[in-house]
């Protein structure tokens, strides 16, 4: 009986088909260790804000008149509002967490590498897409600094030469930040930008499953067909769309439940940590929920520091760091295009960082460290010492990049191993 | 893969135990999200029971007041209209208020606490309109008794204790709300703990 | 490479402490219990007493209040409510925007969250630093809050204070280093009875700032509790299907 319930759907729409091929017999490498369970978390977020957020407005009123009132009605006569409002709140900064550690996986294995640049653009493009899901969802309670720090944003693109102005009123639709942009900042962050999100994780996903997943000695599990003994291939039933392409070497363990239960163990743990902020700690001591934005959004008083959201920060120290406007804004913008442009400026073949130079090792240190330190910059006040920091490191971060073109194309590495040891 | 065999007591028991643990999570997780569509606090204070003052009402007169969006009438009955609820009860389709369609200390002739004031949700069980009340023009929609509540969207008809005529469109007696007397001349609707 | 960056955070510290700018009165810190619902009462008697008749709590309602603080409904109608408002209705005042803008050079701002936008020391400290200065409007200025726009409504309770300023030459400019306030007049309490009445205030608007807080933090142990007992039995399972990889 519910087998040919089953069958009847399945000669109809290939479900089976596409749970095996994706999950129960998608072959992962049984290296994978903690670095690889951002990108099952990330997911988990996504459907978080998702749902959160379409639960949230249910009851947000988008209007420069009703939003920040309809906030605290969430967050006091809605029936567990505040859960509601918190678990939104806390998973747009938990995401981030989880995205950079995903992305800094890809630069620890060199998972941007052949033939996964595609994989890494549509990475690149999620994150630029989460950037400005964020940012526009950050204008929606209606708080000072949601106001504040929308103007100063949109100010950028006051930069660009010769339409600047005329872009900024355009994409205000008001000479202020007005109910007209909180209007269509609302229309986007609740169904265009979600919805590019939804369908650029699909597509990394299918790109994903068509290179294979790499793992922390950045060697193939997948051969040549043909080349691999049949006591080397892999016992474990992996799906024919890959063993009739490739040998998989029995190096791989399935998606399903191998890998999955590994993510649900570091899933648990990361919901404890989610789970202590959402109850006990909400505003993450003004990293997640800024103090001034429990004021109402006031057009005539800026608050005394203004500073983005954490996860912004880093980006924002680059774009103070230069004296220029034009030119801050490029570098700001420059700093994203250069992770992007990654699968190219490392021209070497050696994936992992645990077979690359001393060289390749320290610098990607620097990289990390600076990263975090101008994160940490970009939430200071721009006194002369700080901004002397923010130089130097943002120079680093440029660094980086020239520093691995140069190095990579002769790097002196480490001979590889054949199969995966652990 | 080593050979060592597979305990597959163990491994279903765990897959078991694990799977009913994540549910009861799951449930939990749920519950915000259900609760969050209960009526808020604001709806609650919008929705909360309402004072009546009764003391300037005059034999005859309605009083009209909004509880949880609806409208509530009240009406001092005239000893006359009291006396003429018995007269008509071979044309009522519910004389004795069999249908839950009050609560049980309204459940009598009057349809109230008092005799005299009579209060009731002023919405007709039909479709939803707000009847009319004639105090002594009901005779031309019923013959014989001279005050009444008519509907004006389909024609129902109820007698002054907002029982309905036979052979209309509205199938039930009016709704009763849950009232009761805080003192001589003043009814809280909506809130009857204490009493019922 | 490393060495600069070594002594750049290294230095961090030191360049937090310098980059502020003006003189900062030193916070005192309060001790606040959300769970002393006698101190919240104390503190919600003294907020409609003395701040409803200008600040408004326009998310805050009675009812809720009253349900959270412990005080029986009829109770808080009888002794919270002094206006014509119902026990459901949001905390406010019938004070006319614009009127008060005229008065007190805006509108004095709405309580609700003001915990939450600055803290509860600076709250406590703020309510304890108002001194004499006749050169104000309301004959008197904050410590915490230079040329404060508001008049010390507590002065009855603590009675009025003075303050001496004390200078200091930095690079060769005279700047302010403190402020050392000292009692002139008593008040209706005394100077512990004062300071117990702010906290209570100061306990009062934390909790308005965010009342979900009584009931989070027993929630959360319960969520963090349960995912202790899930993590065994997943980390369980996770072990038993890869005893047979490697």
């Amino acid at each position: 009986m519910w087998k040919n319930l089953l069958d009847w759907i399945e000669y109809r729409i290939p479900m089976m088909r596409v749970a095996n091929m994706h999950a129960i017999q998608y072959p992962a490498p049984k290296n994978m260790n903690f670095w690889y369970v951002f990108g099952f978390i990330a997911t988990v977020v996504l459907v978080n804000q998702i749902v959160t957020g379409i639960w949230l407005t249910m009851n947000y009123v988008p209007s420069a008149e009703g939003a920040f009132a309809s906030v605290e009605y969430i967050m006091r006569d809605v029936d567990y509002g505040w859960v509601l409002r918190y678990m939104h709140s806390t998973g747009a900064s938990a995401f981030f967490v989880v995205v950079y550690l995903h992305m800094f996986r890809g630069l620890l294995y060199g998972s941007y590498q052949k033939p996964r640049e595609l994989l890494w653009l549509f990475g690149m493009f999620i994150y630029l897409a989460l950037m400005a899901e964020a940012f526009m969802g950050y204008l929606l309670p209606w708080g000072q600094m949601s106001y504040w720090g929308a103007q100063v944003i949109i100010s950028l693109f006051g930069a660009i030469p010769v339409i600047g102005d005329d872009l900024t009123l355009w994409i205000r639709g008001d000479y202020v930040i007005s109910g007209a942009t909180l209007n269509r900042f609302f229309a986007l962050h609740v169904i265009a930008l979600p919805l590019v999100i939804v369908v650029l994780v699909f597509l990394h996903i299918v790109a994903l499953h068509e290179v294979g997943s790499n793992n922390p000695q950045g060697i193939n599990v997948k051969h040549p067909k043909g080349s691999l003994k049949e006591e080397e291939k892999t016992k474990y039933k992996i799906h024919e769309y890959y063993t009739s392409k490739y040998d998989i070497i029995d190096d791989v363990v399935p998606f399903f439940p191998h890998i999955v239960l590994k993510d649900l163990v570091a899933f648990t743990i990361f919901c404890a940590a989610c789970a202590y902020v959402i109850f006990f700690n909400p505003e993450m001591g003004g990293l997640f929920l800024e103090p001034p934005n429990f004021e109402p959004a006031n057009p005539l008083k800026t608050p005394e520091h203004i500073a983005p959201v954490w996860y912004f920060t880093p980006f924002y120290a680059i774009l103070r760091a230069v004296p220029d406007k034009l030119l801050g804004v490029v570098a700001m913008f420059g700093a994203i295009v250069m992770l992007a442009l990654l699968p190219w400026l490392d021209r070497c073949k050696v994936r992992s960082v645990k077979y690359r130079s001393g060289f390749h090792k320290l610098n990607l240190t620097v990289f990390a460290i600076v990263f975090v330190l101008l994160g940490w910059l970009g939430l200071k006040p721009a006194t002369p010492t700080f901004t002397l920091m923010s130089q130097i490191c943002t120079a680093l971060y440029f660094g980086f990049f020239g520093l691995l073109w140069l190095y990579s194309k002769n790097e002196n590495t480490k001979p590889l191993p054949a199969r995966i040891t652990k | 893969m080593s050979n060592a065999p597979v305990d597959n007591g163990r491994r279903r028991f765990l897959t078991v135990a694990t799977s009913v643990v994540g549910g009861v999570g799951a449930a939990g997780a749920v519950v915000p999200f259900i609760a969050s569509w209960n009526p808020s606090a604001k709806a609650k204070a919008a929705g909360a029971p309402v004072e009546v003052n009764v003391s300037k009402l005059q034999p005859g007169q309605m009083l009209r007041v909004e509880w949880r969006g609806k409208p509530v009438w009240v009406v001092k009955r005239t000893q006359e209209m009291l006396d003429g609820l018995a007269a008509h009860e071979d044309k009522l389709r519910d004389a004795e208020s069999e249908n839950e369609q009050q609560p049980e200390y309204a459940k009598n002739r009057y349809r109230s606490i008092k005799p005299e004031l009579f209060v009731a949700v002023g919405i007709c069980t039909h479709l939803g309109c707000s009847p009319q009340y004639l105090a002594d023009s009901f005779s031309a929609q019923v013959q014989g008794v001279p005050s009444g509540f008519f509907c004006p969207c389909h024609g129902s008809k109820f007698d002054m204790s907002g029982r309905v005529f036979q052979s209309v469109p509205a199938p039930l007696n009016l709704v009763i709300p849950p009232h009761q007397y805080l003192d001589e001349n003043t009814i809280l609707v909506g809130d009857d703990s204490g009493v019922a | 490479m490393k060495k600069l960056l070594i002594t750049l955070i290294a230095l961090l510290p030191s360049l937090v402490s310098a980059a502020g700018g003006g003189y900062q009165h030193p916070l005192e810190e309060v001790k606040i219990d959300l769970h002393d619902k006698a101190s919240l009462q104390r503190g919600a008697a003294l907020f409609i007493n003395y701040c409803l008749g200008c600040h408004q709590m326009q998310y805050q309602r009675y009812q809720r209040t009253a349900e959270d603080l412990g005080i029986p409904i009829d109770l808080a109608k009888d002794n919270l409510i002094f206006t014509d408002q119902k026990v459901g209705e949001q905390m406010t005042n019938a004070m006319p925007a614009a009127d008060s803008a005229k008065w007190f050079g805006k509108q004095p701002p709405d309580l609700t969250l003001v915990a939450r936008v600055r803290n509860p020391d600076w709250l406590y400290t703020y309510l304890k630093s108002f001194y004499v200065d006749t050169s104000k409007t309301f004959r008197v200025n904050n410590a915490v809050f230079p040329d404060v726009g508001m008049p010390h409504v507590l002065e009855p309770l603590q009675g009025t204070q003075v303050a001496e300023k004390v200078y200091e030459t930095v690079n060769g400019e005279k700047t302010l280093s403190g402020i050392r306030l000292t009692q002139k007049e008593p008040g209706a309490l005394t100077s512990e009875e004062y300071d117990q009445a702010v906290t209570d205030l100061v306990n009062f608007l934390e909790y308005t700032g965010e009342p979900s807080k009584l009931e989070s933090h027993k929630i959360g142990t319960w969520v963090l509790v349960f995912l202790a007992i899930f993590f065994v039995f997943i980390y369980l399972l996770k072990k038993e299907y890869w005893r047979d990889v490697h």
